[in-house]
């Protein structure tokens, strides 16, 4: 068991990142783990940044992620990955979804979306994975899936053992879902090997 | 007994059920709603949403006067409302057990101010409890609910954000049914006329008494022994942090906060060589500790201002050389970082509010706003609304303008919500007629509770257990209070909304102005895409100014999200062009 895993679950609100929590959560719960768990409800919730802090470990006390001490981020999308950087610890692990949605000052043209952000966080971070997520839940047959590809590819790299994550996510989507969110789950966990 | 992550609000909810709560009341307010929503899910309770927290708290006195157990939920700012029967109940006293949640909000995440409900425990002279995890939330309603019943007091269950709404394991139970204790007539206890008050001040005073001795005891107060160098008085959240920062501490961590258990802070005290109090907001426990002489340091290292977190805490703590100064190790330079542009909270792709600020805005009104997702109006560039207080402050507000600058209030507009305007704008609009004054009055009735995620009211013809009810009929309730001129108006039609705003404003006497539409949440319509023309569009830019998420100008074209836009149709109004083509609202236009 790990002695402590800090993760922060960023995007945009409406993207599947409070159920992409869950199934990380239900995960590491049948796997024993104390969890913390945090996100910010209100006014962020439409259109918003979003941001979850998952902690796992032997006993966890703070239910918030700390800067500059994550381990990995798992990044719904271009900019939010960018956003929480910072977050990130010397040698974490960045998994980046290359999906890009503006936002309102960018459709207003009040502001400018940076350019090449995967080039610049792989630039600073050896362990990224960018992934084209959206893509990959199409060909499943749901572009909404996007966000379990990224479930997947972050439980390629955890210790947990993929038949927990598997009945996680039967806990967590609807039956009719389940048949295109398995196959999400298994392109982003093959993402890695390819 | 089952292991379940449970938020705060969800484990008070629990604890409530578990531990025999009959009656539950409030009103939404983040981060305090999921309380009463979650409560109102278990089978045999009663719980209601109340017009305002001052209503809700006088309904669980009148439960607990009646020997239920009953529980009262609001945010931090509804204590103010609730303050006055709260001051009083502290005299009264209960029968059965009644706790208040009052849900603090440090760094202001939703919140117009930052106040810290351990103050009006004080004030109130009545116990407050404060929770540090999901399982503490939940115990605390059953330790707050004793208490209450055993010294015959209110009792304040104070959270905050970060415990509402963080999520962590919770010992799920049975419900334990508390019979009703009887009621017997008893006016020097529960008729507060002075006479009797002042019997009551002294019985208060017995029972603060009484609660100190009990503090020393308390088991939510407790000793986490360490090596006794430095040692930590903390409560609430800020526990969390220490524990992590400070694994060696010796910490003192506080459940009941007031009254303080003066013997056992002083043997603490005496058993270290550093003394620290690590609390969020005020220094509400570090007052405490110098009155008592006992040297300590709390707000001269930790901020008094805004939310907590572990990373602030370690760089005050190594700024007070308490913890060794951070090495680099070797984190990647991102001083050249491009700026990250804000996603600021906006009004949804067809919200029926956004053509009336776009229309306030273009009007050069002065627009007292309140308490609600139109609040998001005062923001560029809609740019539409000049103030924010409180809940009904606006009518009050734009009432006073008119009094003392006639000019400025011709040109003045109050905007309130429906949910708002039942909550505290009733008595503010009576006042404006009471004294002739002749304020404009915005109603945006979207037939919900929109802000904290579509909770009912008296207007909506719902109750929160999901029955049917009377729903007030808001026209005629205005004209009941004395106002002459009533009109409603659909805000999605820019010019009966010009019109509406221009004949109140000329109205002799006051004015209100219902814009009625339900809230585009409310019932999902499909996505239905108003058109472009791009021959006819010049990329001027005019649409953007309504700040609708669907609308984008890309190479000097507007370009519509198909599917963002509901086609409500107020980009098509304001096109001075005719480059955007009215969508057919199948819903609205049958």
């Amino acid at each position: 068991m790990l002695e402590k895993l800090d993760i922060l679950l960023v995007g945009v609100g409406g993207q599947g990142t409070i159920l992409a929590s869950k199934i990380l959560v239900n995960a590491a719960a049948a796997a024993g783990y104390d969890i913390k768990m945090s996100e910010i409800h209100g006014m962020a919730q439409r259109g918003g940044s979003v941001v979850t802090h998952v902690r796992l470990g032997s006993a966890v006390s703070s239910p918030m992620v700390e800067e500059g001490r994550t381990d990995i981020i798992l990044a719904f999308e271009q900019l939010e990955g960018l956003r929480w950087l910072n977050y990130l610890k010397p040698g974490g692990s960045m998994i980046l979804s290359s999906q890009v949605i503006y936002p309102v000052p960018v459709l207003a043209g009040l502001a400018a979306y940076p350019e090449n952000i995967p080039g610049y966080i792989a630039a600073r971070v050896p362990d990224t994975l960018v992934i084209d997520a959206l893509q990959a839940a199409l060909q499943c047959g749901n572009a909404k899936a996007a966000n379990v590809v990224l479930v997947g590819a972050l439980a390629a790299r955890l210790p947990l053992e993929r038949a927990l994550w598997e009945q996680a996510l039967k806990e967590t989507v609807p039956p009719r879902l389940l048949e295109v969110n398995l196959a999400a789950f298994a392109a982003g966990y093959e993402y890695r090997k390819s | 007994m089952t292991r379940k992550m449970m938020t705060g609000n969800e484990a008070i909810a629990r604890g409530a059920y578990e531990y025999g709560v009959r009656l539950g009341a409030g009103y939404p307010g983040t981060p305090s709603t999921e309380i009463l929503e979650n409560f109102a899910r278990y089978p045999g309770i009663y719980a209601e949403w109340a017009p305002n927290e001052k209503v809700a708290l006088e309904v669980a006195i009148g439960a607990a006067m009646a020997g239920a157990r009953a529980l009262v939920t609001m945010k931090h700012v509804g204590v103010n409302v609730a303050a006055d029967p709260l001051l009083t109940l502290a005299y009264t006293g209960v029968n059965g057990g009644l706790v208040l949640v009052a849900a603090d909000d440090p760094g202001m995440h939703s919140s117009q101010n930052e106040q810290d409900t351990r103050h009006y425990a004080r004030l109130a002279k009545v116990p407050v409890l404060e929770p540090s995890d999901s399982q503490e939330a939940k115990d605390m309603v059953g330790l707050a609910l004793e208490i209450s019943e055993r010294f015959d007091i209110p009792v304040i269950l104070r959270t905050t954000t970060r415990v509402a709404h963080s999520q962590s394991f919770v010992q799920v139970g049975q419900r334990q049914e508390v019979p009703l204790r009887p009621y017997q007539k008893d006016v020097q206890k529960w008729l507060m006329v002075p006479a009797f008050g002042r019997l009551r001040r002294q019985a208060l005073e017995q029972r603060l008494s009484a609660l100190r001795e009990y503090a020393e005891s308390a088991p939510v107060n407790k000793i986490f022994p360490g090596e006794g160098k430095i040692g930590v008085i903390t409560s609430g959240i800020s526990f969390q942090y220490v524990r992590e920062l400070l694994p060696g501490a010796s910490i003192l961590k506080l459940g009941l906060t007031y009254p303080l258990p003066e013997q056992l802070i002083k043997k603490f005290a005496a058993g270290v060589d550093r003394l620290l109090v690590v609390e969020e907001q005020e220094p509400f426990l570090e007052d405490h500790l110098k009155q008592w002489g006992i040297p300590c340091a709390g707000k001269a290292i930790f901020p008094a201002m805004g939310e907590f977190s572990t990373a602030l805490l370690r760089r005050c703590l190594q700024q007070a050389g308490i913890l060794p100064a951070a090495a680099a190790e070797g984190a990647p330079d991102l001083s050249d970082m491009p700026a990250a542009p804000v996603r600021p909270p906006v009004l949804c792709a067809g919200c029926p509010h956004r053509g009336v600020f776009y229309l306030l805005n273009k009007m050069k009104l002065l627009v007292t706003g309140d308490i609600g997702c139109y609040t998001l109006g005062g923001l560029p560039p809609l740019s539409g609304i000049d103030s924010c207080v409180c809940m009904g402050a606006s009518i009050g507000m734009a009432h006073g303008i008119g009094q003392v600058a006639p000019e400025l209030g011709r040109r003045t507009v109050a905007v309130i919500g429906d949910s708002t305007f039942m909550h505290s704008g009733l008595t503010g609009l009576l006042n404006v007629v009471y004294n002739r004054g002749s304020s404009v009055v915005l109603i945006l009735d979207n037939s919900t509770t929109a802000m904290t995620g579509h909770q009912d009211h008296p207007a909506t013809g719902r109750t929160l257990l999901g029955q049917e009810a009377p729903a007030v009929d808001m026209v005629a309730l205005v004209r009941a209070l004395g106002v002459p001129h009533v009109v409603t108006v659909d805000p999605l039609d820019l010019k009966a909304m010009q019109q509406a705003l221009e004949e109140a404003l000329a109205a002799d006497g006051p004015a209100v102005i219902i814009a009625r539409r339900p809230c585009v949440l409310l019932r999902k319509l499909p996505p239905n895409p108003v058109a472009v023309d791009e021959d006819k569009c010049t990329g001027c830019k005019t649409c953007l100014k309504l700040s609708c998420p669907a609308l984008s100008v890309v190479d000097k074209k507007c370009r519509v999200d198909s599917i963002a836009c509901v086609g409500c149709n107020l980009c098509v109004q304001v096109c001075k062009f005719a480059a955007l083509q009215a969508a057919q609202r199948g819903e609205t236009n049958a």
